[in-house]
């Protein structure tokens, strides 16, 4: 395997660990607060087909996106009303949340394009384009003539789209807010002990509602870059799993954000070679692609088995939160 | 003193939660356009207009009838057992083993033993979650959902490195002997005008069975007593001397049991071999039929007759209705979870505050009759 192979794999595995990240990190902010999100899933689906189906009919890309961080609110919304005001189950909702959007999504396609569930597929400004950095070659013939540092900026660095850059930008963005400001301790209180927040005065509602929205929010890019960025258009249930792979990476990072990082790399890398190898010949043994793809999944439940480590949830967690009289 | 009579929480809010559920349905139907009165008529046509639909109805009814007593079993013990779907693939994966390596002189040993396998491969698919959140900690929501993709990953290897027949390339088992067939509708209910046309095949009568079983289990004897004082009060059963292990472990047992033993109805009695997926997420919608059916087998029985609409009338849609996609069945099952589930209290609030204002009023009024 020569250096370029293995830059190949690098760069697919940022390419697969984006939508994980935005929908780690929008599990972080919620659970962080005390709300269990197992909606991910649902939000990032439905992301992906309004990003999809608005950007097909406004062919602009920019107005996609915010009309699936729109529809990925409105399900963060739905989630707030479900498990704040109305202090339910948070797993139930995030279950029928879902389902909704499993639903939704392609019974909205079949209206609107009557092609069996998908989107038409997008192409030139309805799609986000890759950004070629200053003086990366792009042309695969160019970069195997770099020396190792020039192939590493051309083919790693250099060639993602926007939401890439940006989605690795929100890694210290997000430790910065949660350790350094005001509403990031608040928010951390919150998911440990909301009495507490609640008697300094503070709106335990308000608090969880931001959370929950600005995973809406997060979950939203994650949908757009999925259906506008990674593939060119809207298939049924394409999210496959992603927001359950991004909630045993939030598990396996321990609810941090720069584990978090590194949880999704990790299990981006597992996909990268899943998909570029179907099976893995080590020595004698072959590893199948099925493992592969079981992989994130069997390393979380070694996590919470603490056989590496151990895994502690914020301490409020799935606890709808009931003043005091 | 309650806020509410019993009928009132177990017939009046499920119903008014579904009754919400149907109208947002509705409303959606509405919205693409179509008309929901019409979809409706369809639907109740295609699931229960002739002894096909009533075949077909029966037979997805009797899936829910396990995966929804599975969800609602471990519901008693406060577990949210979300893994159905990944246990009911491991049932199939037993019912499967047992089915093809044994050559089975009749169907009725052959069915008591893929029974036993069935239910002992999900069993045991479901004990590690089980023990991962008695001795661990770990959340259970969490490791079934893993579990389901591990179990959905096992599957895709098993049958296509191991189960596929010789020079073919569908990822399926070789068809099971034709003495373990299972006799369908048309043999044991012939004279109601079923045949052969259904798959509805006697794991109904195993189904039935085993809503009695866990009714006695529940309400009749001493582990289904440990096993609600668990889910009610946790502090208050450990007080007792009942172990939260040995609950746990058990509850979860005879959900993933229950769970497995839908394959018995799929493997064994529709597809007849093992197939990729043919759990179609009849696990998930347990979760809907135990919320739906408060977790009592007579509401799981009605709830998943419900869903075994649907989901026949969903497949008549589609061909009446070319505009309304399948799964439409997939928004109202989202739309039952979401009131029936999540959204109790926002029924539930004004229902009780209803009630006791009719009580306050009937009060005062006995109050003021004797002063006059």
């Amino acid at each position: 395997m020569d250096f370029l192979t293995i830059l190949q794999i690098l760069d697919s595995t940022v390419r697969l660990a984006t939508p994980l990240l935005l929908a780690c990190l929008a599990g972080l902010y919620s659970e962080r607060a005390g709300i269990f999100d197992i909606g991910l899933e649902g939000k990032i689906l439905a992301a992906a087909f309004f990003s999809a189906a608005v950007a097909f009919a406004s062919g602009s890309v920019w107005v996609g996106m915010l009309a699936g961080i729109a529809a990925s609110m409105a399900l963060a919304a739905l989630h707030g009303v479900a498990s704040i005001t109305f202090r339910g189950n948070q797993l139930i909702s995030g279950v029928a949340i879902n389902f909704l959007a499993a639903g939704l999504t392609v019974v909205i396609a079949q209206t609107w394009f009557q092609q069996g569930g998908r989107t038409p597929q997008l192409a030139g400004d309805a799609r986000f384009e890759n950004i070629v950095l200053p003086g990366a070659a792009t042309r695969i013939r160019d970069i195997a003539q770099q020396g190792p540092l020039g192939q590493l900026y051309s083919e790693l660095i250099s060639g993602h789209s926007i939401i890439v850059y940006v989605a690795f930008a929100i890694v210290p963005l997000t430790w910065w807010v949660l350790y350094r400001t005001r509403f990031g301790l608040r928010l951390r209180a919150v998911g440990e002990n909301p009495a507490a927040v609640d008697t300094a005065g503070i709106s335990v509602v308000g608090l969880r509602f931001a959370a929950v929205l600005i995973a809406g929010v997060l979950c939203g890019i994650a949908g757009a870059y999925l259906a506008t960025a990674l593939n060119a258009g809207f298939v049924k249930d394409m999210s496959a799993g992603r927001g359950f792979i991004a909630l045993a990476a939030l598990i396996f990072a321990k609810w941090r954000p720069w584990y978090a990082l590194s949880a999704c790399l990790l299990f981006g890398f597992f996909d990268a070679v899943g998909n570029r190898y179907q099976n893995i010949q080590l020595g004698e043994i072959i590893v199948p692609v099925q493992f592969m793809q079981a992989l994130p999944y069997i390393l979380v439940v070694i996590v919470l088995a603490g056989l590496v480590g151990k895994a502690i949830p914020p301490r409020a967690g799935g606890e709808p939160y009931v003043k005091e009289r | 003193m309650d806020k509410m009579p019993k009928w009132a929480d177990v017939i009046l809010i499920p119903l008014i939660s579904v009754v919400l559920a149907l109208v947002v349905s509705g409303l959606v139907v509405a919205l693409i356009g179509e008309s929901p009165w019409r979809a409706m008529q369809v639907m109740v046509r295609g699931a229960f207009g002739s002894a096909y639909g009533w075949g077909y109805t029966l037979y997805y009814a009797t899936n829910f009838i396990f995966t929804g007593l599975a969800v609602a079993v471990a519901f008693h013990a406060r577990l949210f057992n979300i893994g159905g779907e990944g246990q009911a693939a491991i049932g199939g994966l037993g019912v499967a083993i047992i089915l093809l390596n044994v050559a089975w002189p009749h169907w009725t040993i052959a069915l008591i033993a893929a029974l036993v396998f069935s239910a002992a491969f999900a069993a045991a698919w479901a004990a590690v979650p089980a023990y991962l959140q008695a001795r661990r900690g770990s959340h259970i929501v969490i490791t079934t959902i893993m579990f389901n993709y591990i179990a959905s990953a096992l599957l895709v290897y098993l049958l296509v490195n191991v189960f596929r027949v010789d020079g073919s390339m569908a990822p399926e088992s070789a068809r099971f002997a034709e003495t373990v067939h299972l006799p369908g509708g048309g043999d044991f209910a012939g004279f109601l005008g079923f045949s052969a046309t259904t798959p509805l095949n006697v794991s109904i009568f195993l189904a039935l069975a085993a809503c009695v079983l866990v009714w006695v289990l529940i309400w009749r004897t001493r582990l289904g007593y440990e096993i609600r004082s668990f889910g009610h009060s946790e502090s208050a059963a450990v007080y007792a001397g009942i172990s939260p292990y040995r609950i746990t472990m058990i509850t979860m047992l005879i959900s993933g049991g229950l769970a497995g033993m839908m394959a018995i109805n799929v493997v064994m009695g529709e597809a007849e071999r093992l197939v990729l997926d043919f759990v179609e997420g009849a696990g998930f919608v347990g979760i809907a039929v135990a919320l739906m059916g408060r977790s009592h087998p007579v509401g799981v029985v009605l709830a998943a007759l419900l869903f075994g609409a649907l989901y026949q009338g969903g497949a008549e849609l589609q061909f009446e209705m070319p505009a309304i996609s399948r799964e439409m069945v997939v928004v109202i099952q989202a739309l039952v979870i979401l009131f029936t589930g999540a959204l109790d209290n926002m029924v539930r609030m004004p229902m009780e505050s209803l009630f006791l204002s009719l009580r306050r009023r009937r009060e005062d009024a006995a109050r003021k009759t004797p002063a006059e």
